[in-house]
Parts: structure tokens; C-alpha cells; sequence
């Protein structure tokens, strides 16, 4: 089977430090895989490489079949990138970049498209200002159509929402929704945990190199996370013997964690027997922050 | 089809969208040089093949400004994109390293060629130049720009900031041009400087450049060539090798 995007036993080392120790992932055709961790966990590292901006210590990736390194010509013309960092070519104006970046991939007629996906990202009015004269919200969008200058059927957006507003947010997603629906792979980083939950069918969680979860959104959801439940009592004390699941204190709540609603029945029971008044309530329900948060806690 | 041309393109519309900087400025200062040491050494006697200063000065100049521009663009180009990270744009495209060496050094010797045509327009109107052997001069100066041009490639590679940069033009590439016998005869030199200056590659190339235009020169013009076409051959494997290994442009 070909995937979108698979690498094998992928390694970096800087010296002592492994910002991949072998991570071995399968990305599938038309899915949305989300990739999240938190800062220096590996992410950049590992789009670097399916990329071929960074050269793996050992292990492989190939993009739909094509190695990154020996057939990197087919590998990255499969590929679209929408880099993590704000950079543009200020000698430039916005269609000239479009147009260069769509030459260097070999296509010269490309003028259609070029305007087809300015004007879906709303940069047609903008196509002749200077990239320097743009806003940051507008450079973000210049570089999602850089990346798609040349069709890619695979497309990487390495924290494509970081520092952009929430307009220009759920527009991009939109698009990102739009492009998926159309047969696209999308792989994406985020640090916005209920993004990367709306839109990822799969979502692989990286620590420190390594992949330390890898499944559906849902079973994602399912495994790891409970509801959260969030009590202000009429004392500051409980009294131990009630045997409540407490996880912590949040101001002067309690923070309990629950299995599932059926645990909430016995802790309002327990309370109500013991004649402890509720004079606050919150309950919440799973969500991949919660997930993220006990991957992340657990050991290794 | 190969992102070549388009790399290529960008190369040179980069640097002709500041052509004030980039073409005028050069052009400019070679002119001061002119006024300045033909001021300075008329009267001393006949320029070295016994014409006028301005005759021998001029292709040395134009040569100088050759060389210098040639690397000036593919260095500064090179760690401009790598400073403020759009050279990724390149290296996410199904570019060569092959392709890459060509796009930056050919663009290279467009603004050489460019800057040392300026240079003989410029001076036209004060010194009249009748080239003798006018292929001789553009085969020296397609192959000074073309070696300065990989020459600025390298700088640019291994360069992590500006002033890195900087030292290397002005320490390396700078003192070898002045002392390439732009304002002098080396034959006018003391021995032991006489043969300093053939370990200098670039004086073969404005020494084989001056020979087209006054027909006389300190080395057989076929020795320079020779001598330049090795530089050139040692300079471009050099290159392609590192662009090839990745180092410092890809992690």
C-alpha cells in the first residue's frame, strides 16, 4: 500500500541531543493527520525531513512511494509545505512570488491557477503589493498559496494558525477543510488542541522524539479521557473516608476526574450522604487537551 | 520542466530591481578610481605598453568591477535568503544542486558582465579604447565572473551572518583584486612581490581581460586562460560538492 506520507525508524541527532529517535509513522491517502507535542517534542524536525530541508541521521520517508532523497524530485513535487515561520522574499510582490514559486517547480503556464488560489485565500486584491507592504495575517495566507502553486497532493502546514486571528483562522481552515474534501492529504501541527480535534481524522502525539500515541481522533478521545468535574463546596475540607477520585484543586475547587457519567452518580451520592452542599458545578467533556495532558504526564 | 530558468530569472530580477545599488554604484566608484589615478599618475611616464593610463587603467577596472560584483550577487543573495529564512522556497522545490550552482552563478555573471559593460560606457566619453582582440576580454570575463560567482556561492554557504560575509569580501576577495595588477604592471613590481603575484588566480584573469583591449599583457594570454579555466574547474567542483553534501542549507 502507498501512503501519503511514511517514514521508517526516522532519527536526528544534533550531537548529543535526539530531536527524533525513530519514529516510524503511516500516514494514509485523503486523511487529515494531525501531529501535536509540545515545543521541541519533534514535529518541525519531522516535516523538515519528509520535506528534504533536513537530512535524516538514519531511517527513511517517502512521500506517495517516492524516497525523499533518492527520488526527491517526485517526492517533492508531491508535496506542499506551508512553513511554521513568517518568511518571504521582499523583492517581490505577491503574484511574482506565486509565479516564481510555481517555476521553480517547472510550471510555467500556471497563471490560472495562480489566480484561482489567490482569489480563493482573498489575496486577489493584493496581488500586486510588495510582500513586505503586507499585513502578517496576509504573508500567512501567501505562503499556504505557495504551497499550493504546484497541486500537491500532499500538503504540510506546520502551525499554520500560530499568531493569526481568529477570522483569518477559521478561514484557513475552511480552505484546509475545502482541499481535504478534494481528495488532499493534510497533515497539520497545532498548538490549538480543539482545531487539531475538529479536524484531524488521526492524530499522532510526539514526545521528545518519539511517537507516544497514534490513533483515531476518536479512540483518541475514547482511551484516554474521561469528564473532568469541578465542584465548589460549602467547606474547603472533604472528609477523606468518601473516597473521592479528587485530582486537584483549582482556586477553591475541586478538580475530580471521572471515568464516565456513571462515576458522577456515586460522587453526587457520596456527597449528598454525607451532607456536603454543591455550591458550584462544571463538567467537562472529553477533549484532546485532557488526552494531550496525560500522554504528556505519563512516563518515558 | 527544470526550476533552472526560474531560479535563474529570480537571480537576476533580484538584483535589477536594485539597480542603483547593484549596477550604478559599482559603475560609479570605477569611475572615481579613474579620475583619481590617472590624476595621480599622469606625468610619470608611459602606462605599461606605452600608452596613456586611462587605456591601461580602464580594462583593469572594468575587470576588478567584474570580479567583485560576480561574487558580490551570488553571496549576498545567498545569505540574505539563508538570514531571512526564504531561501526555503528553493530547497522545498525539485531543484538540483546542480540546477542551484547554475541558476546563482549564471545570474552572477550577468550582473558581472552587466557592471563591466557600465563601466567601459561609463569611461567611453574620457578614454578611448580600441580592443584588439575583444574575445580574448569576454573569454576572461565570463570565466572571472563565472569563478567569482561559485566563488560568492561558497561565501554564502559557509557564512552564518553578515559581517561573516563581510570579512571574506573585504579581506579575501577584495585585497586579491586590488593587487591583481588593476593599477600596475606586475613586471613593475620587486621580484619577490613579482612572484607573489602569479599565485594570485585573479591576476591572470585582469592581466588575459587588459590583453584584448592593448594587445600586450605580462603573461601569454593562453597561459592565463589556462590557468583561470583550472581556477574555474577547482572553484566549480568545490562548490558542487558542498551544495551537494547539503551542508549548512540543509540541517
Amino acid at each position: 500500500m502507498t501512503y501519503a506520507i511514511e517514514t521508517i525508524g526516522l532519527e536526528k541527532r544534533y550531537g548529543a541531543l535526539a530531536a527524533l529517535a525513530g519514529v516510524t509513522l503511516a500516514v494514509r491517502e485523503g486523511e487529515c493527520f494531525g501531529l501535536l507535542g509540545p515545543n521541541g517534542a519533534g514535529k518541525t524536525t519531522f516535516i523538515s525531513i519528509v520535506a528534504g530541508l533536513v537530512r535524516p541521521t538514519a531511517g527513511t520517508a517517502r512521500v506517495l512511494g517516492a524516497d525523499v532523497a533518492r527520488d526527491y524530485r517526485r517526492a517533492r513535487r508531491a508535496l506542499g509545505v506551508v512553513p511554521q515561520e513568517l518568511v518571504f522574499d521582499p523583492f517581490f510582490t505577491v503574484r511574482e512570488t506565486l509565479r516564481l514559486q510555481s517555476g521553480y517547480f517547472g510550471l510555467r503556464a500556471n497563471d490560472d491557477w495562480i489566480e484561482e488560489v489567490m482569489h480563493q485565500l482573498d489575496l486577489a486584491d493584493k496581488a500586486d503589493v510588495n510582500m513586505r507592504a503586507l499585513s502578517g495575517g496576509m504573508k500567512r495566507r501567501v505562503l499556504v498559496a505557495q504551497a499550493l502553486v504546484h497541486r500537491p497532493p500532499v500538503i504540510v502546514l506546520d502551525e499554520p494558525t500560530a499568531g493569526v486571528d481568529v477570522e483569518l483562522r477559521q478561514g484557513l481552515w475552511r480552505f484546509v477543510r475545502q482541499l481535504n474534501r478534494d481528495g488532499h492529504t493534510i497533515v497539520l501541527t497545532t498548538h490549538y488542541l480543539d482545531e487539531a480535534e475538529q479536524m484531524c481524522d488521526r492524530i499522532a502525539m510526539l514526545k521528545a522524539g518519539r511517537v507516544v500515541a497514534l490513533d483515531s481522533t476518536k479512540n483518541l478521545l475514547a482511551t484516554f479521557s474521561g469528564f473532568v468535574l469541578k465542584l465548589r463546596l460549602d467547606r474547603e475540607d472533604l472528609p477523606e473516608d468518601l473516597g473521592l477520585p479528587v485530582a486537584g484543586r483549582d482556586g477553591t475547587r475541586f478538580v475530580l476526574r471521572l471515568r464516565d457519567l456513571a462515576e458522577l452518580e456515586q460522587v453526587l451520592a457520596r456527597l449528598r450522604g454525607a451532607g456536603v452542599r454543591i455550591a458550584e458545578f462544571e463538567l467537562h467533556p472529553p477533549d484532546l487537551e485532557e488526552v494531550f495532558l496525560r500522554v504528556m504526564a505519563r512516563p518515558g | 520542466m527544470s526550476g533552472f530558468p526560474t531560479l535563474f530569472a529570480k537571480e537576476v530580477l533580484r538584483f535589477w530591481k536594485v539597480i542603483f545599488q547593484t549596477v550604478a554604484a559599482p559603475v560609479l566608484t570605477a569611475l572615481l578610481y579613474l579620475v583619481v589615478f590617472v590624476q595621480a599618475l599622469e606625468g610619470r611616464g608611459p602606462a605599461p605598453g606605452g600608452g596613456a593610463w586611462g587605456e591601461f587603467l580602464v580594462p583593469g577596472l572594468a575587470m576588478m568591477s567584474v570580479l567583485q560584483n560576480a561574487f558580490a550577487n551570488s553571496s549576498s543573495s545567498l545569505i540574505q535568503s539563508k538570514i531571512t529564512g526564504n531561501l526555503v522556497f528553493v530547497l522545498l522545490a525539485p531543484i538540483s544542486h546542480l540546477e542551484f550552482y547554475a541558476a546563482y552563478v549564471a545570474a552572477a555573471v550577468v550582473r558581472g558582465l552587466v557592471v563591466g559593460a557600465g563601466v567601459l560606457a561609463a569611461t567611453a566619453p574620457f578614454v578611448e579604447l580600441r580592443p584588439v582582440a575583444p574575445l580574448w576580454s569576454l573569454a576572461f570575463a565570463l570565466l572571472g565572473a563565472a569563478t567569482l560567482g561559485a566563488l560568492g556561492l561558497v561565501a554564502g554557504v559557509l557564512a552564518d551572518k553578515f559581517d561573516q560575509l563581510a570579512a571574506f569580501q573585504n579581506f579575501v576577495v577584495l585585497p586579491l583584486t586590488f593587487l591583481a595588477g588593476v593599477f600596475y604592471s606586475v613586471e613593475a613590481l620587486p621580484v619577490v612581490w613579482r612572484a607573489a603575484s602569479h599565485f594570485n588566480p585573479f591576476f591572470y584573469l585582469v592581466d588575459g581581460f587588459r590583453y584584448g583591449f592593448l594587445g600586450v599583457s605580462d603573461v601569454a594570454p593562453l597561459a592565463s586562460l589556462a590557468v583561470a579555466a583550472v581556477s574555474f574547474a577547482a572553484i566549480t567542483a568545490a562548490t558542487l560538492a558542498l551544495l551537494k553534501s547539503g551542508y549548512k542549507l540543509r540541517g
